[in-house]
Order: structure tokens, then sequence, then C-alpha cells
């Protein structure tokens, strides 16, 4: 669940971004969109509590952001947030199930690792469990860092351009294990993408399921300088 | 622990920076533990050599000399003096003890030096097999000598003149082997002992012409020096002053000749500090480029850790634990390196048998080697964990 009414984001500049309000109920999905610049790279941070909010009221999961201290945000993200960023970002000294081991220690908790196994499983890639990201293949890499993001099982996933340079036939493959995810997790999907590709696969996908329409948030507005009114 | 264990990954990702950082600042350290072990061998040593004598009596010449020569057994005699003159010592109402001691002659390298048996006492020597001598050319051997040259009881040598190997070989005079010491560390395990007249007898059936030439010899018999034991820790203010303007022989202190040795050694050692100083800033500065580069390469990880819940505090902790492996890895190595170097430099002088006797000493100085070890590697990483502690996100999830 997402919930933002009259959010804005105040740059160290001064200048400052309004962003649009958002009803997402839980299992909902996002559609992100806008040029770059726009702010969906800081709409995403806002979202994960890493940064916080100038103005207005931000609920994400049920938690107010802003309100809680800053370890707390971090703890709170660990539990909550799935993201998987644009460049993937697999630590390259580490193998496939340290690199997962790395969010249990970043989550400051003991690492599980049959949980490690199954959510490599799941997206049908634990027998590189024991691989360095350097021997994968670019969708090989994605499922990783997807299992990554899905570990915690968060309620809420954040995709980043998740079918940016990929042709047609490995994009509608990503988003397909990135759905199914969704659904596995029952979490809310908020996808930055200004790939045209995306809207039409997961329209048909919700509409198969029966689900709740695709919400799009396009965002255009360029930062302002000085105080909104 | 897993903290411990990624630290130790993403340290060994960069194999190459790695073993630089490792061989730059453990050498650096294997200096310091080589200098700490030196110094700390040297004095022990000197400590023991001078075993509670109070004045060194010889021919005039380098004080330090006669102490080299006479007790630490590392140079040689400026001269010799007369038995007569060291008779007249003994009279002294200021000394307590004078033991004889004549040198000249050698078997394969370890001196002979002829004595009273008061000088195995002086040391605190025990017999492990046989008895002290009670003839002339009856010998006790150093426990180094006997194990260096398989020396038995009842065997029968025949030394050679000069300190060194090499000399002319006394044909007629051979020693016989009558005792072995047990080892002590000090300078007595390199020694062969036999009554001062052994000496004599060696050099007057050597040097005799005839019958008559040999008496003449016997009257201007000498010993090569005497050492000599306060009555009263007084006797130092008049006792040197004595022998120094009203005989032909000078008074060196060993603790006074042996604390200026410390001191001129005492230079070099500064030197080889300050060069090790220089070694362990290097290190230093290359283990703070090694880790700046590896935040800079690794933003995108670093801040993805944040995205995955790491507070920045856990993150910094990663980096300057990785510095910490650095370190530790780095200690262990300068230690066994630094005991290498002191055992080399034995080998290398021949001294394996006298100051740098025996295998790795473990003082407790040598902590300070994990301490700079630490404090470097830490110091270096502070900036780069700092820089990693304040990363910014946002600008690292924009940057495509």
């Amino acid at each position: 669940m997402i919930d933002s009414k009259d959010v804005q984001f105040a740059y160290s500049g001064g200048a400052r971004l309004q962003f649009p309000d958002v009803y997402l109920p839980q299992g909902g999905v996002l559609l992100l969109s806008g040029p770059s610049g726009s702010g969906k790279s800081t709409w995403l941070a806002l979202l994960a509590g890493l940064v916080a909010p100038g103005a207005g009221s931000l609920q994400v999961a049920g938690q107010a952001l802003g309100a809680m201290g800053s370890l707390k945000t971090d703890a709170w993200r660990a539990q909550t947030i799935g993201f998987l960023p644009q460049k993937l970002h697999l630590s390259a000294a580490l193998t496939v199930q340290e690199n997962l081991a790395l969010a249990f220690w970043a989550a400051g908790r003991a690492q599980d690792r049959a949980r490690i196994f199954a959510a490599l499983d799941d997206l049908g890639v634990g027998d590189l469990a024991q691989r360095l990201p350097a021997q994968l293949s670019g969708g090989q890499a994605q499922r990783v860092a997807l299992a990554r993001a899905v570990l915690m099982q968060p309620r809420v996933l954040l995709a980043d351009e998740p079918t940016a340079s990929l042709d047609d036939a490995a994009a509608q493959d990503a988003l397909h294990v990135l759905w199914a995810c969704t659904q596995r997790l029952g979490a809310s999907l908020v996808l930055a993408t200004h790939d045209a590709r995306v809207a039409p696969l997961l329209e048909r996908a919700l509409a198969e399921k029966g689900l709740a329409p695709l919400q799009r948030l396009s965002l255009s507005a360029t930062p302002s300088k000085g105080r909104a009114p | 622990m897993s903290t411990l264990r990624f630290a130790w990954r993403y340290l060994w990702a960069r194999p190459l920076a790695a073993t630089l950082n490792v061989v730059l600042l453990s050498l650096g350290l294997a200096s310091i533990a080589f200098l700490l072990l030196v110094a700390q061998r040297v004095e022990a040593a000197f400590d023991r050599d001078l075993a509670g004598i109070d004045v060194v009596v010889g021919a005039k010449g380098s004080p330090m000399q006669l102490i080299l020569s006479g007790v630490l057994h590392l140079d040689v005699p400026p001269g010799n003096i007369s038995l007569e003159a060291v008779q007249a010592l003994t009279n002294s109402p200021l000394v307590a003890q004078v033991i004889p001691v004549s040198l000249g002659d050698n078997f394969q390298g370890y001196r002979i030096v002829g004595t009273s048996t008061d000088y195995v006492a002086l040391y605190r020597g025990v017999l492990t097999r046989g008895v002290l001598w009670d003839a002339p050319m009856q010998a006790v051997v150093g426990a180094a000598v006997a194990r260096k040259l398989g020396l038995q009881l009842g065997q029968r040598f025949v030394g050679s003149h000069g300190l060194g190997a090499g000399g002319h070989a006394h044909g007629d005079s051979a020693y016989q082997v009558v005792g072995v010491l047990a080892a002590t560390g000090g300078v007595l395990d390199r020694l062969i002992l036999t009554d001062t007249a052994s000496v004599w007898k060696a050099h007057e059936d050597y040097s005799a012409a005839d019958d008559e030439d040999r008496k003449a010899m016997e009257a201007e018999r000498e010993v090569t020096m005497a050492l000599v034991r306060y009555k009263s820790p007084l006797a130092a203010v008049s006792f040197p002053r004595w022998v120094n303007t009203s005989t032909e022989m000078q008074a060196a202190a060993p603790a006074l000749e042996v604390t200026r040795l410390l001191h001129m050694l005492g230079l070099g050692a500064d030197v080889l500090r300050a060069f090790a100083g220089m070694l362990l800033l290097t290190a230093g500065l290359s283990v703070f480029i090694a880790l700046w580069n590896a935040v800079r390469e690794r933003r995108g990880d670093l801040a993805l850790l944040r995205m995955l819940g790491a507070p920045p505090g856990r993150i910094a902790t990663l980096l300057l634990t990785e510095a910490l492996w650095l370190g530790l890895v780095s200690a262990l190595l300068g230690l066994a390196l630094g005991q290498i170097f002191v055992l080399a430099l034995g080998w290398m002088l021949g001294l394996d048998q006298s100051l740098l006797l025996a295998g790795a000493l473990w003082p407790l100085e040598l902590l300070w080697v994990p301490a700079l070890a630490l404090a470097v590697s830490l110091g270096a990483a502070l900036l780069p964990a700092l820089g990693a502690y304040r990363s910014n996100v946002l600008q690292l999830l924009q940057s495509r």
C-alpha cells in the first residue's frame, strides 16, 4: 500500500519537486514514467525511505515515512522494500549465494541458507549459487538480483527500468518473472520505466487475474525554485 | 561474524592491491620487529656477559677494545700485561677478586682462554660431564664448542696460534678435554677454558729454542688482562684512576664501555627506525589509496547495501574490517619476517653461537608490531570509511 498526499522533496540547492498524490492498494501495480530529471529516482528513494519528504505525508505499507529515526527506517526498509536496480550491483567479489547472504548482513540478520536457496530456486537459478556474477548471462544476473530483492519477502517491490536494453523476448521474460514474484509475495509493485512495451504486458497480466487495473504516475514536473504555494 | 567474512572476501577480490599492501606493510613491520629483537638480544647478551665484572685491567689502548676482547670475546686484545703487575693488583685493599685471562690461541676458531677456575664460577658455569682442570693442558669446553666440534671427554686437540682459525698449530702440546659445560646462553658456551699455565706452556714449548731461553720466558710471563671485582662500590672512584696513572696498564669499566657501545649502535638503530617509519608511512598511504579506490569502485555496491537496509555505520565498519584484516595479516607476516631477519643476520655474521643465539624469542615489546599494524591500517581506512558512511544513495540511483 502506498498513500501519498502533497509530497514535496527539497533538493539541497533549494529547488523543490512536487509529486502528484498517489493511492495504490496492497497488491497494486504502479507504472512510473517521465523523462530523465523528472524525479523518478527521487520518488523511488522517497518510497524506500532513503530520503525524507520535505512536506506532505507519505505512507508505505502502513508506515508513515519521515517520522522514524534513520536506524529504524533502515531496519524498516530491509523488511519492507525489495529493490531491483537498473544496474544490478551484484558484488563481483562474491558468489551468487554470498550476494544474497549480503542482504541478510545488510538487514543485520543471521543468514538463512534455506531461504537463499529457495529464492534462487523459485527463479530457476538455484544451480548458479556458487558462480561469480561475471560468470552469469544478463538474464541470469537479473534473476539473481531479483532473488536478492525478494529474499526478505518485502511488501513493496521497486523496479527501476527492468526491461531497458532487452530484446522483446527477454523483456517479456523479465516482466513475467517480476510479475510472478510480485504475485507470490502479494506485494505492491512500483515500476519505473520509459519502455512502451511494459504497460500493455502488465495490463494483460492484471486483467487475466481480474485484478485492479494498472495505475500510472507520469512525472513531468521540473524542480521549481523557491517555495511552492 | 559475517562482517569479518565479507571484509575478507572484498579484500582479496583485488589480489594485486591487497598483496602489494600486505608486502609494504609487513616489510615496515618486519623492520620494527627486527630492531626490537636485536636491541633486546644485544642488551640481554651484554648484561649476561658482564656478569658482575667491575673493571677490566689490561694493556694500554682502547678501553672498548679491552672489553670487547676480554669480556665479550668479540675482538682481539690490545696487548699483554705482566703477571707481576696482576699479582700487585691482588694486593690492593680495594680489590675482592682478580681473575686472570690469557688469550692468544684457538682451536678451529674457538678461543682458548687461560684463566683460573674462578672464571667458571663467575659465569655460574655448570659441568654436564667431567671435572674442572687441575693441571696445565687440561681443557673444559663450552656447550657450543662441544656440540659444534664434537669434542668428547678424554679427547686430545692441538691449539693454533691466533684468535681465528688457521694459525700455526702448537704441534707438541696437546690439550685434553676433561670437562664439558652446560649451555648458559652466554659467552662461556663458545670458549675453551684451561689453566693460565697451559697457555704459557703452549707458547714456551713452541717458541723456546733451548732451556735457557725457556727460563727467560718463564721470568717474563704475562697474561692478557685481569677481570677485577671490587670489595666496595666506592673503589670505582679511585681504583681505575690509580691503575691508569700509576701503572703501565689501563682499567676499563665494562658497564661504561657497553653503554658507550650501545649508544653508538643506537645511532644506527635510529637510522633504521626512521627507515622503518618511512616504510610504514608509505604502506599507510598505499592502504589509503587502495581503500579509497575500493570505495570509489564499489560506490554503487555500497549504495545498494543502503538500499538493502544496511545503516551507514555498518557499511563503514565493513570497510574498517577490511583494513583490519590487512593489518592483521601484515602483522603476522611482519613478525615472522622480523624473526627470519634476525636469524639471517646471526647467520651472516657467524654469530649464531653468540649474541644472536637460539631461535625465535618473543619478548613483550613485540606487541608494538600488531599495535602499529592496526594503527596504520585503521588510520589509513578512516577517510575511506567516512566516504562510505556518507555515500549519497540518491545520486547513485540516478547515475545510470
